[in-house]
């Protein structure tokens, strides 16, 4: 089961003087189970399109089609699917406002018309997997750090346990750990529950680090779809548009350039180590 | 006496309830002694809620020290017949450039500084455009701001602040929000203002591949500044950063991951040069 876009066009300010081509004929099949990361400039489309995978934007051509439904049929229950797909937009917890942390988390599932009990053992689990101590349950989230905050606001999305959870740029303004923490654990959630995860970022390195396929958006359009090694073996395309590889990758390109036999398609610390040490011990042995 | 220099800074965060009784006492900044010399390009790092965002707010005043003293320039910010001198020598440029930008036209925003300074209309065009030159945004100055990308706007608050004619500019996380580009185009102008015109540059970032152009850094802690010096002996120390939440850039780890192997690297390699150097000497 699956989300597809299929021929996406959208249009801002259609039928007037200033309208813009935000997307244009974008298809796209987003399978069950994927963690996808999306990439692109300031501009490329990619909040665009991510609005329209929860319907709240509506196409001015082409449709979404959701379990081989289309969402915008007349007939479609668009508050269910917004409940199966879940937007974590950017700084989630300028949107937190209930007194306790817990009470927070229980807004949305409450809102589905849950029992009590559902809803408390909903926002019990969302809070665990984004690891929130008992300790902050009934604490203001006004209280929490920084990043704390941030994983409050995840879990309440969560808590709507949907099929596919869209993150738009969920570590801007994070330290470090804050990054790795919120990463992490959503790698966990996506290994442990099978949920479809499509990340926003415009980290590279962090995108290299935890995503299996990456969608490059440019001028409203899909640019490369692939694996993050070939995605990034194509870097010059992407400084073209804006982005960028992650600095290991260039490290690769510069030693191959430089007369070391060493696989570029290389996008982690991990993998370069592997590779370097690999490369430099071949050349001990021949000599 | 350098540009700026604090002697046992301190600022306290004080809640009350509704009665006005103190309900909770935050230190945020605690017992920081710091010089910072005019023409330094100085990087602040520490986890979110180490101090460095209050630290800064003082040094443009927006907070007055609640402990201990802060000289900008020669002037004690916690005077208010200093308030304006102050904000003046130090320009703050923040995280998310929408909310900085405040006219319809690029040219107008940057000339909103020095408008309010009183600067004569001529002199106040002059400087509009000699800012936006410095940010490489002059060809955009009759753009409407809301049709730049992120970097593009950021390096017009920059310009607006540019326009001030400040001694020294403080960058609160201004490439957070920003696309690779984006970042890279903040940074090079931050880097060709204290390198051409001598601003003397605070940068506080999440993003260590950003700080390899500082002289100096500071790591913050729990409102201290717990480690300084110049990048190369700071992000030598992989685990003492990683200790306090923060990270080393990429290249660099790659470096220490590659000496813990066993190679013969030196610590602290910051750059993509000097580590393909390195590695290519050792094919032999």
């Amino acid at each position: 089961m699956s989300l597809i876009l299929d021929h996406v066009s959208y249009i801002y300010g259609a039928d007037t003087k200033l309208s813009v081509t935000a997307l244009d004929d974008v298809s796209l099949v987003i399978p069950r189970g994927q963690f996808i990361g999306l990439i692109g400039h300031t501009g490329s489309g990619k909040s665009t399109l991510v609005q329209h995978l929860n319907g709240l934007l509506r196409p001015t051509r082409g449709t979404v089609y959701f379990h081989g439904q289309d969402i915008y049929d007349k007939e479609y229950n668009r508050k269910e699917l917004r409940s199966k797909v879940g937007l974590v937009f950017q700084y989630p917890e300028h949107q937190l406002f209930e007194t306790t942390v817990f009470q927070d988390v229980c807004f949305g599932p409450k809102n589905l018309g849950l029992s009590e009990k559902e809803v408390e053992l909903r926002a019990y689990r969302a809070l665990k997997q984004v690891g929130i101590g008992d300790d902050c349950f009934y604490r203001s989230p006004f209280e929490l750090s920084g990043g704390q905050k941030r994983r409050a606001a995840i879990a309440g999305v969560l808590a709507m346990e949907p099929e596919i959870l869209i993150l738009d740029e969920p570590t801007a303004g994070l330290d470090p750990r804050g990054r790795d923490e919120i990463l992490g654990q959503i790698a966990a959630l996506q290994r442990e529950t099978g949920m479809t995860i499509l990340l926003v970022s415009h980290s590279m390195e962090d995108v290299a680090e935890y995503v299996e396929r990456i969608i490059v958006m440019n001028r409203g359009g899909i640019l490369l779809d692939d694996t993050p090694e070939a995605v990034f073996e194509q870097y010059q395309q992407l400084e073209e548009i804006g982005l960028a590889a992650p600095q290991v990758t260039y490290v690769m390109h510069r030693l191959k350039q430089a007369g070391l036999t060493v696989n570029t398609r290389v996008t982690t610390v991990e993998e370069a180590k592997e590779e370097i040490l690999r490369a430099l011990a071949l050349r001990q042995e021949i000599m | 006496m350098g540009i700026i220099t604090a002697r046992d800074l301190a600022y306290e965060y004080i809640r009350r309830d509704e009665n006005g009784n103190v309900e909770d006492i935050l230190r945020a900044v605690d017992g920081v002694t710091l010089d910072i010399e005019a023409g330094d390009f100085i990087a602040i790092l520490g986890h979110n809620g180490s101090g460095k965002s209050t630290l800064a707010k003082q040094m443009n005043a927006l907070l007055t020290p609640s402990e201990g003293t802060l000289y900008v320039d020669g002037k004690n910010v916690a005077e208010e017949a200093n308030l304006w001198d102050v904000r003046q020598t130090a320009g703050m440029v923040f995280q998310n450039p929408d909310n900085q930008i405040i006219a319809q036209v690029v040219e107008e925003d940057v000339g909103f500084g020095p408008e309010n300074l009183g600067v004569p209309t001529q002199d106040i065009w002059a400087r509009v455009e000699e800012s936006l030159k410095a940010v490489g945004m002059y060809e955009y100055r009759s753009h409407s701001p809301n049709k730049l990308s992120g970097g593009q706007k950021q390096r017009v608050s920059i310009a607006g602040v540019i326009a001030m004619h400040p001694k020294c500019i403080i960058l609160d996380e201004p490439t957070a929000m920003l696309d690779p580009k984006g970042r890279k185009e903040v940074i090079r102008a931050v880097r060709a203002l204290n390198d051409v015109e001598k601003i003397t540059i605070i940068l506080i970032t999440h993003y260590m591949e950003e700080v390899i152009y500082a002289n100096k850094v500071f790591v913050m802690d729990e409102g201290k500044v717990v480690m300084q010096g110049d990048p190369t002996t700071i992000f030598s120390q992989v685990e003492a950063l990683r200790q306090l939440r923060l990270d080393v850039p990429q290249v660099t780890e790659l470096a220490y991951e590659l000496k813990k192997s066993g190679l013969p690297l030196p610590d602290g390699i910051l750059t993509m040069d000097a580590l393909v150097e390195r590695l290519v000497d050792m094919k032999g």
